[in-house]
């Protein structure tokens, strides 16, 4: 098993703050909107540095994408920022009709996604927008796994022409990915080469994925590790070529089993290369309070939950 | 109607359990919890008819309340708790895992009090909107009240909802803002102005009523007898109450960094030194 290491935990959402303030110096295009939730999703730095590209829209997320959407006519690109849940559900219908089904190139750019979110409860903790997000046509979905990650995202979702929905958490994980890596969109990375299960992961389950590949290797089972930053579109050819070799899968992912990465493999896979396939999701549950630590731990979404389903889909091989 | 000696010792205690609950798990909101206390106690206390002992969902007869500023949880709680909906030592469980005390309130876990979960902002007024025409159809002349926070005053739904009201002439419902002038960001007047907010609701064809001093119980208490007073007579009615963010905690007072951040141990201390322990910690 490949070795990783980290020298610091880091928000992801920190992460994007510090790309949209690159971006804000190299990209006269780039303007900025929030909801009220400036220090959550760390704009202060782009908002004080370029104030006239900076628009604070107050608590109006549905106002929020369709003034995002306005603004690409005439060459602006638009990031919004707001929590995940008032990014994706609270303005589906703006989002499906003034940006996805008309074209615009917006950057949907959502934080404290999913159970990680912790104290404030299920109101907040969505773990649907994957699904809702990757439903819509042409939509690009982007779930990075840490810090320099969705830094480099960020960056990089500005050069590329479309809707894109961004999403990343609250809390720190391990900063283990190059700070200068090159983002590409729609490009599997391959974390580590194995020969008897392939593990596909997305965001902050990319960590436990890899611990749970050094647990495996302990127990003599050789885990191929891929991270699925983009979840649309997806690497269908990074995935079939390492399911071909190994012949059985486990997905792990901070959402809902329904409609989620897990729900993508299979589909890709029932049509090229029906695999059995183990899933690491919130089983058709919402959430609730709690500690990050302890929710992903009581709704299976931890090392020893990928372990265990490994091990399942092994004897389905 | 309680004497105000009592409620004022019900509103020093209720203060002292939102900053513990709060610094216990060093996370929930006590800026706009703190400034909603006196409304809460008085409302509970001697506004509204209600039985904290036989709770049912549908609440027949009974006067209905529905926080759609869903984040001040802990002034909820603890007034819910202290008039006997749930066990006053609950609100040890708050934000904490398996609790029926959420970080906002739900009904998935069935917390007596609770008739609809809120926390995504701009949703409540529809609801109560709907339980008062529930109350119409079922010929019960209970009243419903709802409260929202001024920041929350920007979503597009109170807008819809608040059109609704007066067009349909829901004339046994009583909204109260929480005017504190106050959001995340900072100053409601500075991240988007909601202008001159008793002439926008009179536009909407609201009767409003203003509450200047809404920390203070006997203004508290006025404000509401007079809203009151407009129940049945064709329009809904507006309560717009002056209310200060952290009122009642010198140092959480006059800005908005109180919105959503708990105090560390040492600001606990001094928070407890201002607020007299009246009823008994939990
Ligand atoms: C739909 C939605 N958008 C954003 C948020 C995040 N949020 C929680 S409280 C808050 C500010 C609310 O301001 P106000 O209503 O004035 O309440 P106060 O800060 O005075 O307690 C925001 C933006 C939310 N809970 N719901
Ligand atoms: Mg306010």
């Amino acid at each position: 098993m490949k070795k990783y290491t980290y020298t610091e935990k880091k928000d992801t959402r920190s992460g994007f703050g510090v790309g949209l303030q690159e971006l804000g110096k190299t990209n006269p295009n780039v303007v900025a909107l929030c909801a009220d939730l400036i220090g959550s999703l760390k704009m202060d730095a782009f908002k004080a540095e370029n104030p006239e590209r900076f628009f604070q829209v107050g608590i109006a997320e549905a106002n929020m994408i369709g003034i995002a959407a306005g603004l690409t006519i005439g060459g602006k690109i638009p990031f919004t920022g707001t929590f995940a849940n008032f990014s994706t559900g609270r303005v589906y219908d703006q989002i499906r009709q003034s940006v996805a089904y008309s074209g615009k190139n917006v950057k949907i750019c959502a934080s404290h996604a999913g159970l990680t979110l912790g104290e404030d409860g299920a109101t907040h903790q969505i773990l649907e927008d994957i699904g809702l997000m990757k439903m819509l046509p042409h939509m690009c979905v982007i779930n990075p796994c840490d810090y320099n990650q969705t830094k480099a995202a960020t960056i990089a979702i500005a050069e590329y022409d479309g809707p894109v929905y961004l999403r990343f958490g609250r809390p720190s994980v391990p900063n283990f990915t190059d700070a200068n890596q090159s983002f590409e969109i729609g490009k599997a990375v391959l974390l580590n080469e194995g020969t008897d299960v392939t593990i596909i992961a997305t965001g902050h389950l990319v960590w436990k994925a890899i611990e749970a590949g050094e647990k495996l290797a302990e127990q003599g089972i050789s885990a191929e590790i891929i991270n699925i930053h983009t979840i649309k579109p997806l690497d269908n050819d990074a995935i079939l070529t390492s399911v071909s070799k190994t012949r059985c899968v486990v997905t792990a992912e901070e959402h809902q089993m329904h409609g989620g990465l897990g729900d993508s493999v299979a589909q890709l896979l029932s049509r090229h290369l029906p695999t059995p396939q183990e899933f690491v999701a919130v089983n058709d549950s919402f959430g609730e309070s709690g500690t990050p630590d302890e929710l992903m731990s009581k709704y299976g979404l931890d090392t020893i939950d990928i372990i265990n389903a490994t091990h399942k889909v092994l004897k389905r091989k | 109607m309680a004497d105000i000696q009592q409620l004022q010792k019900l509103s020093t205690q209720v203060r002292r359990d939102i900053v513990r609950m709060v610094h216990a798990v060093s996370s929930g909101h006590p800026g706009g919890s703190l400034g909603c206390t006196d409304f809460l106690v008085a409302l509970y206390n001697g506004v509204m008819k209600h039985d904290s002992n036989n709770f049912t969902m549908d609440g027949k007869g009974e006067d209905l309340f529905f926080l759609s500023n869903g984040h001040i949880s802990p002034v909820y709680y603890s007034v819910l708790a202290r008039c006997g909906y749930f066990p006053v030592e609950e609100l040890k469980t708050f934000r904490r895992l398996n609790t029926r005390l959420q970080g906002h309130p739900t009904t998935h876990d069935h917390l007596p009090g609770i008739r609809i979960a809120s926390g995504s902002l701009g949703q409540g007024m529809s609801v109560a909107i709907g339980a008062a025409l529930t109350k119409k159809l079922n010929h019960d002349n209970s009243i419903i009240y709802s409260l929202h926070g001024d920041g929350e005053l920007q979503e597009g739904q109170i807008w819809e909802a608040a059109m609704y009201a007066a067009a349909n002439k829901v004339d046994n419902y009583i909204a109260t803002i929480d005017y504190n002038g106050r959001q995340i960001d900072g100053d409601v007047d500075n991240v988007l102005s909601l202008g001159n907010l008793k002439a926008k609701f009179e536009a909407f064809g609201w009767q409003v009523v203003e509450t200047e001093r809404g920390n203070d119980l006997v203004s508290v208490i006025e404000g509401l007898s007079k809203s009151k007073s407009y129940i049945g007579k064709g329009k809904p009615i507006v309560n717009i109450m002056k209310t200060e963010m952290g009122a009642g905690v010198d140092f959480m007072m006059g800005t908005h960094k109180w919105h959503g951040s708990a105090p560390n141990d040492e600001q606990l201390a001094k928070a407890l030194g201002q607020l007299e322990e009246t009823l008994g910690d939990y």
